[in-house]
């Protein structure tokens, strides 16, 4: 093999290796921030587009909803002023979200709760926050031993949910916001 | 406050972002579109047909350079390669669809690196002393190794199923680490005493002990880890724990000190104690535990080193890695620190070409412990940042994982499996390149070893799994008799 051939492999391999791994931490920056930010301000206005941005949701809705009836109550899920997301405010999780998409969301010690707490005063199946009939927010208190409280009242019965309305529950705060 | 995103909807993965500037985005009234594969596998056979190539490629390297023909093997090699890495992919499609994209073709690349940097080192002949051809050996272990990687994908549906488990695997790795002591000792093991032989066959069951106790601690901490982070006295501006919460990790100490006498192996010592510490400390959050352990660390080290003679020539190497090349060298120096460093300095910023090193000279451990140093001369600083960018980057998806899992012990257990491969990657690098005291471990994946390369595969298998588990978009909506009302309506 001549000396330039070689020179030529060596670096070539050299920067076939650097691309690879420039390529991998494009992967990761894609992963990072892999979600393109498009305005929806092209499709605002008017009452025929409330329903594309409400047709939008129903199809990123997980599967297993049945199709039938889906735009009226997701636009009543995603109508304005209704919340998109719950955090949680105090606690050891505090700091997570979860985006709120007509799933229900259960609280609990159990593992497969969606937000598992991590706290002493949970029950393993402690509440559950879910849109009722006309999608407004709801959450109820699934038997727990320490009880769920809603700003300082203990929640005996299913109660509707105002945006930043504080649930507590043991040491853990959530609150639904915009 | 740590903003992890356990959002149910795989478009918005936004846990790079803090939660104020995601909330003020969705202000903004904007929407994030949605991705075609969310789950990131299309991605992966990319990366992984790159992954596969690169060996490749090394390989038709290596063969021009030193016979001035393509080796014979090649497109068989290639494609059976190929088609193990393929297999791998597709029952990550059907058992971990949802997991990192990245850490299979980081693994795949590695270990085909390694094998063809053995197969090179296996050519340099009898001009490499005691060369034995490995190429194939570590080429039939890759394939277990990867065969374990499906195992792990296949039968663990859960990795929080191992939490059960907590107090038996500290058993088992207890057992798993004694093990070696009770085996006889052979010349050829060089007084470190971490393998089980019989007949031909060896394991070094330290590889798998690294796992195993893993779990342990894992499911120990995320238990009392309340106990060790509140309950503490105020000391000095350090909070000291309780006599009685200090008890583990005395435990744990006294274990890695007893390895280090009883078994000769400073780097497994290094390596468990190390680990301990990290999971205390992201279990706990607490600085004082770094510096409890860290001086316990380096008093047990001081300790050690000053009465163990096999210690003490590894330390004197260290200090003076040029003492074998003097004239009047003292018995018993070893040259190999001081050849690594001189591979590495011949080898200079873009390296001699694969095939065209001397790193044969660096006697027998030039394709095991000492394989960084045949990278090094081969591809130069170049090439081997690449290599530690490789790590740095399966490392991170490791802790990635872990920021995203949504249980605690999924949490702790992935920061344990990737700060484990973390600490292995910097006692080798640092032993090889003179930084640190050298500690015969293996480079996870490049090293000849078949344990090692069996054993890290399990690893990132279990990685994968956690990361599944953890970036598997949100519950299915249960079909509760109030949501289908609400549908009907």
């Amino acid at each position: 093999m001549s000396e330039l051939t070689l020179t030529v492999m060596r670096l070539g391999f050299l920067a076939v290796l650097w691309l690879f791994v420039i390529v991998a931490v494009q992967v990761i920056r894609s992963d990072l921030f892999g979600t393109r930010v498009n305005p929806r301000s092209s499709r605002r206005g008017g009452g025929a587009t409330a329903a594309a941005p409400a047709a939008g949701a129903a199809g990123r809705a997980p599967q297993g909803q049945p199709p039938a009836g889906g735009p009226p109550t997701q636009g009543g899920g995603r109508r304005r002023g209704a919340p998109t997301q719950l955090v949680v405010v105090q606690g050891s999780l505090a700091g997570t979200t979860v985006a709120l998409q007509g799933q229900t969301i259960t609280l609990g010690r159990a593992h497969d709760s969606t937000i598992v707490l991590d706290d002493d005063y949970a029950s393993s199946r402690h509440a559950r926050i879910y849109p009722d009939q006309t999608g407004q927010w709801t959450v109820e208190d699934l038997g727990s031993t320490n009880g769920t409280y809603l700003d300082r009242q203990r929640l005996t019965a299913p109660t509707p949910l105002q945006p930043g309305m504080p649930i507590r529950i043991g040491r853990t705060v959530i609150e639904l916001r915009k | 406050m740590s903003t992890f995103d356990v959002s149910s909807d795989p478009n918005s993965r936004s846990a790079g972002v803090p939660a104020d500037r995601a909330s003020s985005r969705r202000r903004r009234n904007t929407t994030i579109s949605p991705q075609a594969t969310p789950n990131r596998r299309n991605t992966e056979l990319a990366m992984l047909a790159f992954a596969v190539l690169l060996p490749v490629l090394a390989y038709a390297n290596v063969g021009l350079a030193m016979d001035d023909k393509l080796p014979a093997g090649m497109l068989g090699y290639g494609l059976g390669m190929g088609a193990l890495a393929l297999i791998a992919h597709l029952l990550m499609r059907k058992f971990a669809p949802y997991a990192d994209p990245l850490m299979l073709p980081i693994a795949t690349l590695l270990n085909g690196l390694g094998v063809v940097m053995i197969w090179r080192l296996d050519k340099a002949g009898p001009l490499l002393h005691n060369n034995f051809p490995a190429a194939s050996n570590q080429l039939m272990w890759s394939g277990l190794g990867i065969a374990f990687f499906i195992v792990v994908m296949v039968f663990l549906k859960d990795h929080r199923v191992l939490q059960r488990y907590t107090y038996i695997s500290m058993a088992v790795a207890l057992v798993l680490l004694a093990a070696p002591a009770f085996f006889p000792e052979r010349k050829e093991d060089l007084g470190a005493k971490i393998w089980i032989r019989m007949g031909a066959f060896s394991i070094q069951p330290g590889e798998f002990a690294k796992i195993i106790l893993t779990v342990f601690f894992a499911g120990y901490l995320m238990v009392k880890r309340d106990a060790l982070a509140l309950a503490s006295r105020r000391f000095m501006g350090l909070y000291l724990p309780r006599g009685r919460d200090l008890g583990p990790i005395i435990v744990i100490w006294l274990l890695s000190l007893l390895i280090l006498i009883f078994e000769n192996d400073l780097g497994s010592s290094f390596l468990y104690f190390g680990l301990f510490v990290v999971m205390l400390y992201v279990a706990t959050e607490r600085t004082s535990w770094i510096v409890v352990g860290l001086l316990m660390s380096i008093g047990g080290a001081v300790a050690v080193a000053s009465t163990a003679s096999h210690v003490k020539t590894r330390i004197d190497a260290w200090l003076n890695p040029m003492a074998a090349f003097e004239p009047k060298h003292p018995q018993g120096a070893t040259e190999q620190i001081g050849q690594a460093l001189m591979s590495f300095g011949s080898g200079g910023v873009t390296g001699s070409g694969l095939g065209q090193g001397r790193s044969w000279l660096i006697d027998f451990a030039a394709k095991s412990d000492f394989i960084l140093g045949s990278f090094g001369e081969e591809l130069g600083l170049t090439g081997m940042m690449a290599i530690f960018m490789l790590y740095a980057l399966l490392i991170q998806r490791g802790l990635r994982t872990a920021v995203a899992a949504r249980d605690p012990f999924g949490k702790l257990f992935a920061v344990g499996l990737s700060s484990a491969m973390a600490l292995q990657v910097f006692v080798v690098a640092g032993g090889v390149t003179g930084l640190i005291p050298l500690t015969g471990m293996t480079m996870p994946f490049l090293a000849q070893g078949g344990s090692s390369v069996v054993a890290n595969w399990a690893l990132v298998a279990i990685l994968l799994k956690i990361s599944d588990n953890a970036r598997r978009p949100g519950v299915e909506p249960t079909p509760t008799p109030e949501i289908q009302g609400g549908t009907a309506s």
